[in-house]
């Protein structure tokens, strides 16, 4: 088999494997499956970003936050339906990411990685001052009459899931075709050599523009669709933790590689719901992984298999 | 007698938080500067020096100035050793890359943050200030019968809050003599502008990077064991002065001390007036979305020479 088939042939059976271990998992895994899903989603476009482009965001949590407040704020107070209600979600983040993006890209490295942190703060502080509409930290519950689409009930375990792995699905082979696009190479390219790639004639600013905006659209996808499932609407998920977590879930899957952030993030969820039950502190966990990550494992997960093993993954 | 007075408490309260703030700030700058690292876990070692300066005090008992004395040597000197061992035992072992000790700062400060809240818990707790008199300010206007002197009007500041800023003032003054007096400010000064030549000349740059990283995280402890009597040990206290050092060091400039001294007033200053006017998540969303866009358009901040 040619390495493209090959790889194509893994990525759907990894969607079908998905498929088939939903009836078997018991009712506790399932829900965890679900959840871990939709944040898969917000860290395949965090991969997009700082996997395949080589630009270092910490202030993902906006754009994601953007997603969640863009579909809870209209059905909470003007009664949009949900399906709209998805769609402006993810506008948002998708306008907001190229707003960030036509500022933030003049800079680079440091610079970049701070002025994304600072604007996600200031969005965060933003959502905690306009409390009388977003409840601040507290949040809103959205009812869950609104929360259904032709039928679709949200509240219902099967109905998350499913639509849950319909949009990971969606969300895993548009980047495997991404990746294998011509704009997927530039944008390796630009994360190995950013002068060559610019002496060799392409607009490097263009495509880390659509980068930060592609990204920001899967990570606003994931947060609208966390909001719908959940029916939670809250300022937590726009806060530097969430800005973290993707890095985090991609480093230990393994940054630019396409199924690093399923597994980075399936791996983390179980770790901190593990440490969740040991302290209350669990977070150092995150903390304690990031560091020996750093140190000792700077490919992740898949990205060690790749390095070893599995040269032709994507 | 309305604007006036509570003009001038805002600018008071304005200049204990610019005090400690210019120290924090400091402390991340002096790191930024000589070792070209972005320390994130910077708040968490305030955050480290406001947990010590309760659990000295708490050991010792007494009189609260016998503890609050002691906290001032005892939490930078720990907080000073936790950032060398970290800087052993992690930076050092990235080769100081950029993106690598970011990732690793951020894990280093949820190591701590979480340390402590399993070691001092989550409560908030008060540490007693060593004097704590109240002073009335007098207040002159011009009133319908001439010149009139009310005092006292209501208002007032501490002694406390005084010595804060003095001590903050002394304590700026005597680290801008330890770097341009002594051999060892001298050491990182050539450190800082340029690591080879440095290291060709015999200086030992690791060595000096592993005491850089102590030093700016002992500043911290130190601003947070002043500040503690006022506001209060608790183990998320970090988040507030990292993002402020992060304004004033990039408005300042990067790597400027100067920079970040001046930075650190004018943010200080207009943080506390506009917290009493207006509300304080307004000041910090102004000042957050200033510095994002000083990154952008003028990287340089005020006083640096060199984009980064």
């Amino acid at each position: 088999m040619r390495p493209e088939t090959r790889a194509l042939v893994l990525h759907l059976g990894v969607i079908a494997g998905l498929a088939a271990l939903y009836p078997l998992l018991p009712t506790y895994h399932q829900g965890n499956l679900t959840r871990i899903l939709v944040l898969a989603i917000y860290a395949t476009g965090y991969n997009v970003l700082f996997g395949y482009t080589g630009l270092l965001s910490l202030g993902h949590a906006m754009f994601f936050g953007a997603g969640m407040y863009g579909l809870g704020l209209p059905m909470q107070h003007l009664g949009l339906p949900a399906l709209p209600a998805f769609v402006l979600g993810t506008a948002c983040a998708a306008t907001l990411a190229a707003a960030v993006a036509a500022l933030a890209l003049r800079t680079a490295g440091v610079a970049f990685m701070i002025v994304t942190l600072m604007f996600s703060q200031a969005a965060f502080l933003t959502i905690l001052y306009f409390t009388t509409w977003t409840r601040g930290e507290e949040g809103f519950v959205l009812a869950r009459g609104a929360r259904r689409i032709a039928g679709l009930d949200f509240s219902t375990p099967d109905v998350r899931f499913w639509t849950a792995f319909a949009l990971f699905a969606t969300a895993l082979l548009l980047t495997l075709w991404m990746a294998r696009s011509r704009f997927g190479h530039v944008l390796v390219a630009i994360r190995e050599n950013e002068e060559r790639t610019r002496m060799l004639g392409y607009d490097v600013q263009s495509h880390k523009f659509r980068a930060v905006v592609i990204s920001g659209a899967f990570a606003g996808a994931s947060g609208a669709a966390y909001g719908l499932f959940f029916g939670y609407v809250g300022a937590t998920f726009a806060s530097v933790q969430y800005s973290i977590f993707p890095l985090l879930w991609v480093l230990l899957g393994g940054a630019g590689t396409i199924l690093g952030p399923l597994v980075g993030t399936a791996f983390m969820f179980y770790l901190i719901n593990w440490a969740q039950d040991l302290t209350s502190a669990y977070m150092l966990v995150a903390g304690v992984v990031l560091v020996l990550l750093t140190l000792f494992a700077r490919a992740g997960i898949v990205g060690e298999i790749r390095k070893r093993w599995l040269g032709w993954l994507p | 007698m309305e604007f006036g007075p509570h003009l001038v408490l805002a600018i008071l309260e304005g200049a204990v938080g610019a005090a400690v703030l210019a120290l924090t700030a400091l402390g991340l700058s002096l790191v930024f500067g000589v070792m070209r690292v972005v320390n994130v876990a910077h708040g968490e070692f305030f955050m480290l020096g406001a947990v010590m300066a309760w659990f000295v005090a708490a050991a010792i008992g007494g009189h609260p100035a016998v503890g609050f004395i002691a906290a001032l040597v005892i939490a930078p000197l720990v907080a000073g050793v936790i950032a060398m061992a970290a800087d052993w035992l992690v930076l050092k072992r990235v080769n100081y890359d950029p993106e690598a000790t970011i990732v690793a700062t951020i894990g280093l400060l949820y190591i701590m943050q979480q340390s402590a809240l399993m070691l001092y818990g989550p409560e908030a707790r008060p540490v007693e200030a060593p004097f704590n008199s109240r002073i009335a300010l007098p207040w002159v206007e011009w009133g319908e019968a001439g010149l009139q002197l009310y005092y006292p009007w209501g208002f007032g500041t501490t002694s406390y809050k005084l010595f804060v800023i003095v001590a903050a003032v002394v304590l700026l003054l005597a680290f801008w003599a330890f770097l341009s007096r002594t051999r060892f400010g001298l050491v990182m000064r050539a450190t800082q502008l340029d690591r080879e030549t440095a290291l060709a000349f015999g200086i030992p740059v690791e060595t000096v990077y592993a005491l850089v990283f102590g030093l700016g995280a002992a500043l911290a402890a130190l601003a947070a064991v002043l500040i503690v009597p006022i506001q209060q040990a608790h183990y998320l206290m970090g988040g507030d002065p990292l993002l402020l050092s992060f304004i004033v060091v990039i408005i300042g400039g990067l790597g400027s001390i100067r920079g970040t001294i001046v930075a650190a007033l004018l943010i200080g200053m207009s943080d506390g007036v506009i917290s009493v006017f207006f509300s304080p998540t307004l000041a910090k969303i102004l000042a957050t979305l200033l510095v994002a866009l000083v990154l952008v358009f003028r990287p340089q901040g005020l006083y640096g020479k060199t984009a980064t």
